[in-house]
């Protein structure tokens, strides 16, 4: 953009400019304030009486005696036991991404060396796949379910969201492992390697950010779902999200919506962090599939 | 790769797609062409001295249970519970039909059907939001492409957050700033200076704020796919329009576009995938009473105490059905570029 005649005249500048803040305040501007009004109370939350309330917090002063208060989370996290949620949301979380990433590499990777028609083949029902909203899977799990007495147990949601995953990894991964140069392992193979062997040996110590991405996005997958982890798990097992929609269902009559408020922030922070260190790798990853889709 | 070693390699990853998404898939046929049984009942006379004989009808639990046993799928009902008032509502639209004069009215009958009501909103969801986020991520591509390099990453760091926030969350955070008592929804009373005015009332402002919500979510995704492709653009084609005369904006038309055309081609199928299963912001929104989509429908049955497999299923097919005729142009063609190669 060094060339003098590419640079813009000053009102186009300006609506750049505008247009780009513009943006910036509509994607920024809902969390912060959420998170802000998250340690007022609820009438400063929602304010009847004077929108300015919601930052200076003029009941929370009245009610508490400082312009913040931590009752929402103490509500959230003590007496809701919300860390519970955290917790299985973890452990879920990092099942998934491990089981998924493990079968995934190993398919994304056969399905990059293989030029037979049925590569294709599987990679368009994986599109396909991919397609199916997943509730219009959980109404054939429910009966089998049921009936093994598997209904409600984190392994069982665990696998779901591992299969549900892998149309999603295996596009990844392969479109991944075909950057890597084939002739790496065909050498290995031609020194006497099985291709199992080339494949630990010689694609496993370059295949990480690959797998870093994947990894990042399947964890999204798992981190963000409602539908399944709302239908299969049994209240005690529940991870956040559906707690948080549990929480909207008892809240509104109990007037405790400080308390949903409080539990969204929380679940917020981990994705805000997890941005802040993977930008680069979430915007490839992103990028990764159209351009070569 | 030899077909053995494809074999093993591709096991466990076909294992799971086989058991957990083609198998359910044939399981929800089944369970939307069998009904569970309905109780046994039988009919009992009892006598008591005196007062003679009635007949009692009871439920007969050992013939139930009998039955439940030897047809597990349960009674084989066909087409029935596709074309029930809860789904197609075959009859009601075929006498609405021959009853109602007008189209206007055909059409009100129809929103009248819980069915018809869902896959109007899931439609209209769909391709507003796909063409108008299309639109507007190149908007923010091209304006961001222009901004200083430190202002760059600032604007991507937070433009990915409404897109990588759970939707549920992110729909409830919205929800509560358009609340009549958050700032938005005050903002807007303000506005319109109707201190009334709220976004949950009426339907037509739901649905625009559900559009709202799905182009601010999704937004971000065409933006940074978008944003990729401007950094491959090519800087020769562009000088030569230059030279020719061409302004900003033809550049835009002529050189911009068609060099971004593939990845507009990626995001509207991502997006018609995506947005057709439109059902979290649903329950944000707290909108099932204005509008509700096919996800939605589905998942309302399966809650609950009843948990109405038979209804959630058949719904479920017609959804598979709604995503195949979806795709089909997409997979035509993908099948025809590789014919073509090989």
């Amino acid at each position: 953009m060094s060339s003098r005649a590419r640079k813009q005249p000053l009102g186009l500048q300006i609506l750049i400019y505008g247009f780009a803040g513009l943006w910036l305040i509509m994607a920024a501007f809902p969390f912060l304030w959420t998170a802000w009004g998250s340690f007022k109370v609820e009438l400063d939350f929602f304010s009847i009486a004077d929108w300015t309330y919601a930052l200076t917090g003029e009941r929370t002063k009245a009610e508490y005696g400082s312009p913040f208060t931590d009752a929402g989370y103490k509500g959230a996290w003590v007496q809701e036991s919300f860390y519970r949620n955290v917790i299985n949301t973890f452990i879920i979380c990092f099942f998934v991404v491990c089981t998924s990433l493990t079968i995934g590499t190993l398919g994304g990777y056969a399905l990059s060396r293989s030029n037979y028609r049925y590569t294709f083949i599987l990679l368009i029902t994986a599109l396909i796949f991919r397609a199916m909203p997943p509730i219009t899977l959980v109404a054939g799990y429910m009966l089998p379910f049921f009936q093994w007495n598997v209904w409600g147990l984190m392994p069982t949601t665990i696998i779901v969201l591992v299969a549900i995953n892998q149309p999603f990894t295996l596009w990844m991964l392969h479109s991944f492992f075909q950057n890597i140069p084939k002739e790496l392992d065909e050498s290995a193979k031609v020194d006497g390697c099985t291709q199992f062997q080339a494949f630990r040996h010689v694609i496993i110590p370059v295949m990480w950010p690959g797998v870093i991405t994947t990894g990042l996005f399947s964890f999204l997958l798992a981190y963000n779902d409602f539908a399944v982890t709302a239908m299969l798990l049994s209240e005690e097992n529940r991870t956040m999200v559906p707690q948080v929609a549990a929480f909207l269902g008892t809240t509104y009559t109990e007037g405790n919506i400080m308390f949903a408020v409080a539990s969204v922030v929380s679940a917020t922070a981990p994705l805000f962090i997890l941005v802040m260190f993977f930008q680069r790798q979430i915007v490839s990853g992103l990028t990764q599939g159209a351009v070569k889709g | 790769m030899r077909h053995s070693t494809f074999f093993w390699f591709f096991l466990p990853t076909a294992a799971a797609m086989l058991l957990f998404i083609a198998f359910p898939i044939l399981s929800v046929v089944m369970q939307s062409i069998y009904a569970p049984h309905s109780a046994v009942l039988i009919e009992v006379e009892t006598c008591t001295p005196l007062v003679g004989c009635t007949m009692e009808t009871t439920v007969d639990q050992e013939a139930t249970a009998a039955l439940r046993a030897s047809e597990p799928l349960g009674r084989f009902v066909g087409l029935d519970i596709f074309f029930d008032r809860g789904h197609l509502a075959v009859s009601e639209v075929a006498g609405m039909w021959r009853d109602t004069a007008t189209w206007s009215g055909f059409v009100e009958g129809l929103s009248n059907l819980p069915f018809y009501r869902a896959m109007a909103f899931t439609l209209t969801f769909t391709f507003v939001v796909t063409p108008a986020v299309i639109i507007f991520g190149l908007l923010i591509a091209l304006a961001v492409n222009s901004l200083h390099a430190w202002l760059k990453g600032v604007v991507i760091f937070f433009s990915l957050l409404p897109f990588v926030v759970t939707p549920l969350i992110g729909a409830l955070v919205l929800f509560w700033m358009i609340d009549s008592r958050g700032i938005l929804g005050t903002a807007l009373q303000w506005l319109v200076s109707d201190p009334d005015l709220s976004l949950k009332a009426s339907t037509g402002l739901m649905w625009i704020s559900l559009i709202v919500y799905g182009i601010w979510h999704a937004a971000p995704f065409a933006f940074v796919i978008f944003y990729a492709g401007l950094q491959t653009l090519p800087m020769d084609q562009i000088e030569a329009a230059e030279i020719d005369g061409a302004t900003r904006l033809q550049r835009i038309r002529y050189v911009v576009i068609p060099h971004l055309m593939p990845l507009v081609t990626f995001v509207a199928l991502i997006q018609l995938m995506d947005n057709f299963r439109v059902f979290e912001p649903i329950v944000g929104f707290n909108a099932a009473a204005h509008a509700t989509s096919i996800s939605w429908f589905i998942f309302n049955d399966l809650g609950g105490e009843t948990r109405q497999l038979s209804s959630a299923s058949a719904s479920s097919v017609l959804t598979i059905i709604g995503v195949s005729i979806l795709l089909l142009p997409v997979l035509v063609r993908t099948w025809n570029d590789f014919k073509g190669k090989t």
